[in-house]
């Protein structure tokens, strides 16, 4: 129990090699091993935030033995477990997500391949969350955005160009974060997060201290897509096959504004991050402009699954005002959202995944009768889609709640009107969506011409259960939101507020 | 001014390179051309490190009695940045392997790596 922190990182790390290794002679194993390590992670997640909640404090595990700041140290704190055990259950569920999309999407030779990047990806996002060390961070966030390249690229038409892109892209962010970390080792000698608090406060007037502060703002930026670095996530998640946008779609922007949380407000004190330096503002305001944008955007797509990535740019918008509102609710809200969307747009990716598999088309305009052929997959969709507009008492509703009890004690009323204006971009965008799907079609769009000859096909049970159960937990986190606020995330909120 | 530069001439030079690497990422349009800046970029930031690192008149990071008998820090190199730094080459290495296997892929698809090429390609 007291190795859960570690074992979280380390099994998926070495399963890796090992799916790699065993499928080079039998493939057959690749998938009954990945399941088996997330199975394995997910009761690693579960038990440290037991741990965190049982004992009503961090629980600390030192690498070696070697006591931090000198050592690697791993905290799981009320923060982190609480999305530490979403990203295990969303992984696990994609995993099992992933057996007949991979069958039908990658060629045979490469599902060992697949399988072991597959693990690696989770091995990174797992240990970006676990972490409290800046430089170990940085390694598990290359390892997470190899995996990502590699698998994006192995995806449909112009993938392997958007993966370059991506990559350009996620280095300059990941080369800025190290740069980052570079500037305050400079001035502290430290890279345990901890230890950076305790020795930061009297510098906060350094130079170095405030280059380094942009430098890592900006890197994390890229990786978690905030608005105006967020170019490369269109391409790169509508062309990746569907087991991939499962998997990273809903994580990986999510793990990286846990980081900025983490950054902003335990590395560095929430005195200067919101009023010494005023940075939460400014990344309000660009907010504020990245939803606007990004919902009009979404709402101007016709391929379902473009769509849904430029929804990621706005949920990612949320975030940063709740982080913008600087306050405790705002905050609250701020993580809640984070553990929300992470079910979200897992239940979203894998609908559109199955619809497109099955019913053969991603376009928004040809979805008239879906809702006879897949109604089970439609009614996923439609709860996913509530949850996103914010409809009781789905959980998306909660998370946008306590953002706006935020603005509102933060008094910016800008931010409580984009939020508002936001969701309500997002309703037309999913009440147009739902009437395709649920009414007739409509006269001036002639109907979908079927290639003749072919037949219509089930979804698979591997396919069905993950994203009902992605959905349950949708309706449970909204049901149980109370006790998720009031036992985890109020003590999640870093001390200073 | 020029002593100003002179001292540290060291992170003038990764300031240099930094700014040639960015060039190269966002200018070029051939996608090697990027990759080749990508790659002075990542490097020039190893350099960077490992110039936070060293000392003036210090030396290899090994106990040594001979040097001064209590043990002084001034007179060693810190040898964490260059540790650091071992991993980041390693991290540098791998995103080589990925972007030189994507562009071959790449290649194979569309016969050409100019960026503005495959965007036309792309339209049709």
């Amino acid at each position: 129990m007291i190795h859960f922190p570690a074992l979280i990182v380390v099994v998926p790390l070495m399963a890796s090699f090992f799916i790699f290794a065993f499928g080079l002679f039998q493939r057959r194993v690749c998938f009954p091993l990945m399941l088996g390590t997330l199975a394995a992670c997910l009761v690693f997640a579960a038990g440290s935030l037991w741990a965190v909640l049982s004992a009503g404090q961090p629980v600390h595990y030192y690498l070696g033995a070697w006591d931090p700041p000198w050592g690697i140290e791993y905290v799981v704190d009320h923060l982190n477990g609480l999305v530490l055990l979403a990203l295990a259950v969303v992984c696990l569920l994609a995993g099992i997500y992933s057996k007949t999309m991979v069958e039908r999407e990658v060629p045979v030779a490469k599902h060992a391949p697949f399988y072991a990047l597959f693990v690696l990806q989770a091995t990174g996002l797992f240990g970006m969350t676990v972490t409290g060390d800046m430089f170990n961070l940085y390694v598990l966030l290359e390892i997470a955005s190899f995996s990502a390249y590699a698998l994006i690229g192995m995806g449909e038409g112009a993938a392997p160009f958007a993966a370059f892109r991506y990559m350009i892209f996620g280095t300059l962010g990941a080369c800025a974060y190290l740069l980052g970390v570079g500037y305050l080792y400079i001035i502290t000698g430290s890279l345990n997060m901890a230890d950076l608090r305790q020795i930061l406060p009297p510098l906060y007037q350094s130079q170095a201290l405030i280059v380094g502060f942009a430098f890592l703002i900006v890197g994390t930026g890229v990786k978690m897509a905030f608005f105006p670095v967020h170019t490369w996530l269109p391409d790169s998640y509508t062309l990746a096959p569907s087991s991939v946008s499962v998997l990273l779609a809903p994580t990986f922007t999510k793990v990286g504004a846990y980081v900025l949380i983490r950054i902003l407000f335990t590395v560095f004190d929430p005195s200067f991050s919101t009023t010494l330096l005023p940075a939460t503002q400014v990344l309000g305001w660009i907010a504020v402009a990245g939803i606007l944008f990004s919902s009009i955007l979404a709402l101007a797509q016709a391929d379902l699954k473009r769509m849904l990535c430029y929804l990621i740019v706005t949920e990612i918008g949320y975030i940063g005002i709740g982080v913008a509102c600087g306050n405790r609710l705002g905050l609250i809200g701020a993580t809640f959202h984070i553990v929300n969307d992470i079910f979200m747009m897992a239940g979203l990716f894998m609908a559109v995944g199955a619809i497109q598999a099955h019913f053969r088309t991603r376009n928004a305009h040809e979805l008239t009768g879906v809702h006879r052929k897949m109604p089970v997959t439609s009614g996923v969709l439609v709860i996913c889609g509530l949850s996103v507009i914010g409809v009781p008492p789905t959980c998306g509703f909660f998370s946008k709640w306590y953002l706006l009890l935020g603005t509102i004690q933060a008094e910016q009323w800008v931010f409580m009107g984009v939020l508002l204006l936001g969701s309500l971009l997002n309703a037309i965008l999913f009440f147009r969506i739902f009437e395709r799907m649920y009414f007739e079609a409509h006269h001036d769009i002639p109907p979908r011409r079927r290639e003749p000859g072919t037949t219509f096909e089930r979804a698979a049970v591997s396919e069905f259960a993950p994203m009902v159960v992605t959905a349950a937990f949708i309706i449970l986190l909204g049901l149980f939101n109370e006790r998720i606020v009031s036992g985890i995330l109020a003590f999640a909120i870093p001390p200073g507020f | 001014m020029t002593d100003f530069i002179l001292s540290k001439y060291n992170y003038w030079i990764y300031v240099i390179l930094i700014m040639i690497g960015f060039y190269g990422m966002m200018a070029k349009n051939n996608l090697m051309k990027k990759l080749i800046g990508m790659t002075i970029f990542q490097w020039s930031i190893i350099l960077f490190y490992i110039s936070i690192g060293s000392k003036k008149g210090g030396t290899v990071p090994i106990i040594d009695p001979s040097l001064h008998p209590a043990i002084r820090a001034v007179d060693y190199i810190n040898p964490l940045p260059h540790v650091l730094m071992l991993t980041a080459i390693v991290v540098g290495v791998a995103t080589t392997g990925i972007a030189l296997s994507l562009l071959i892929l790449i290649y194979r698809k569309y016969g050409t790596v100019e960026e503005d090429e495959i965007l036309e390609a792309l339209k049709k």
